[in-house]
């Protein structure tokens, strides 16, 4: 228990996915200027993520990984080099389920959500994701914690950065670093924070 | 001709798409810690953004209109999986560090823009162009990046000595901090800055305004 712990904590402060693995960030950066936005898309994201990790461990591990066809009599098959076209597939399915899904039965969360899923699936932090638990070679249980735990972390940090932005706009700044320069300095400044959790052990 | 190189100059300067369209950023902070890294990264990306546009502009006409982002993705995809593949043959070591970034060239959004946005408008030729040239002004804001953080992080340009570092008995101390994720952004944001000192046009409006010359009476 203590460790899947510590795997949470790990991947929603110090291994955050925005701050400083950089996924996901055009979505970050483009769509942090009200926070409201930003937090309705930080919840999808952490929906997404939450659902779409673990299940690519499963295609991972039972259909993709080198020996993983033995069950179907095919030990010596090694699909690996197929996990990003398998993994971007599995994504775009499942943001259209969920589409599908929250509009049939939480209209609420999908009025809310609507706009930003499909945006989703052409976003680095999700596809990141599943490639990061890929290559660390996490198990299915790990992999669950991983999704929420990197969901998490970047709808913080994409929180962070739209209330920021929205005090910013009332400053005076230089006239070419208005706009998008001053808000790479200010993730920048961020993310500089957020390394101050570099030391944690749990 | 003088149209083939205004497709392949313009990404560069006036229309970068690191720069002023936003696209493409997270591997372009991420793996700009070193210089060889960035290269390969950059020579990756040219690639699949040239041929992908051409491939998305030669088959442009047959495409469904509804279906045409799973097309593209998947014709991305397979293209990744190539460049994956071969840097995996050739150049091990590199593609190791380069960790799930060739991966996400996929989501990429300067290859999937480029596709959408130009391919599928335009002859298989200038998509082709219009690839490479995006591909290079996305090369140029990495390699500036990478260059300063290389040097000036550990001393080294390309893995050679520049600085010698006072761990090998030279002069320079090296900035740790510039091998850290913030100072990719912040680089990036003085690069944007020093881009937009240059081409005035590219500055935004600000949504708010401090109003000239107003006195106080006047503002209460």
């Amino acid at each position: 228990m203590e460790y899947y712990l510590s795997l949470l904590v790990r991947s929603i402060f110090i291994d955050n996915i925005a701050l400083s693995m950089f996924l996901g960030m055009c979505t970050f950066i483009a769509l942090s200027k009200k926070i409201d936005a930003a937090i309705g898309l930080g919840v999808a994201v952490i929906v997404v993520q939450t659902v779409t990790v673990p299940v690519n461990n499963l295609l991972f591990t039972y259909f993709l990984a080198d020996g993983a066809l033995d069950w179907a009599g095919l030990p010596e098959v090694n699909l690996s080099f197929l996990v990003f076209l398998c993994f971007i597939g599995v994504i775009a399915a499942i943001v259209q389920i969920l589409e599908m899904v929250l509009d049939k039965y939480v209209p609420a969360l999908y009025n809310a959500l609507g706009v930003f899923l499909p945006l989703i699936t052409v976003n680095c932090a999700i596809l990141g994701g599943s490639l990061l638990m890929q290559e660390r070679g996490y198990d299915f249980a790990e992999s669950l914690v991983f999704g929420f735990g990197s969901g998490m972390s970047w709808a913080l940090a994409i929180a962070v950065l739209a209330g920021i932005r929205e005090k910013l706009k009332y400053s005076d700044i230089p006239e070419g670093l208005q706009g998008l320069g001053i808000v790479f300095i200010t993730v920048g400044l961020v993310s500089l924070g957020f390394m101050s959790f570099g030391g944690i052990d749990l | 001709m003088d149209n083939v190189k205004n497709t392949l100059l313009e990404p560069v300067v006036s229309n970068n798409p690191i720069a002023l369209q936003i696209l493409g950023i997270c591997s372009a902070l991420a793996v700009t810690s070193s210089l060889k890294v960035s290269f390969v990264m950059c020579v990756a990306l040219t690639v699949v953004c040239a041929f992908s546009n051409l491939f998305v502009s030669l088959i442009r006409h047959s495409i469904p209109g509804s279906i045409r982002i799973i097309v593209q993705m998947i014709i991305i995809a397979s293209l990744v999986i190539v460049v994956d593949q071969v840097l995996k043959a050739v150049a091990y070591e590199i593609s190791k560090q380069l960790s799930v970034f060739v991966g996400l060239i996929i989501t990429n959004c300067i290859v999937m823009g480029r596709a959408e946005a130009f391919a599928m408008k335009n002859p298989p030729l200038p998509s082709f162009l219009d690839g490479i040239g995006n591909g290079l002004g996305y090369s140029v804001i990495l390699l500036i990046v990478a260059f300063v953080r290389e040097l000036f992080g550990s001393g080294t340009l390309w893995g050679y000595e520049i600085f010698a570092a006072t761990t090998n008995g030279g002069w320079y101390v090296p900035n740790g901090m510039m091998l850290m994720p913030p100072s990719a952004f912040f680089l990036i944001g003085l690069l944007i800055w020093a881009l937009r000192s240059w081409k005035k046009t590219q500055v935004e409006k600000p949504d708010f305004k401090i109003t000239e010359n107003s006195q106080a009476s006047e503002v209460a």
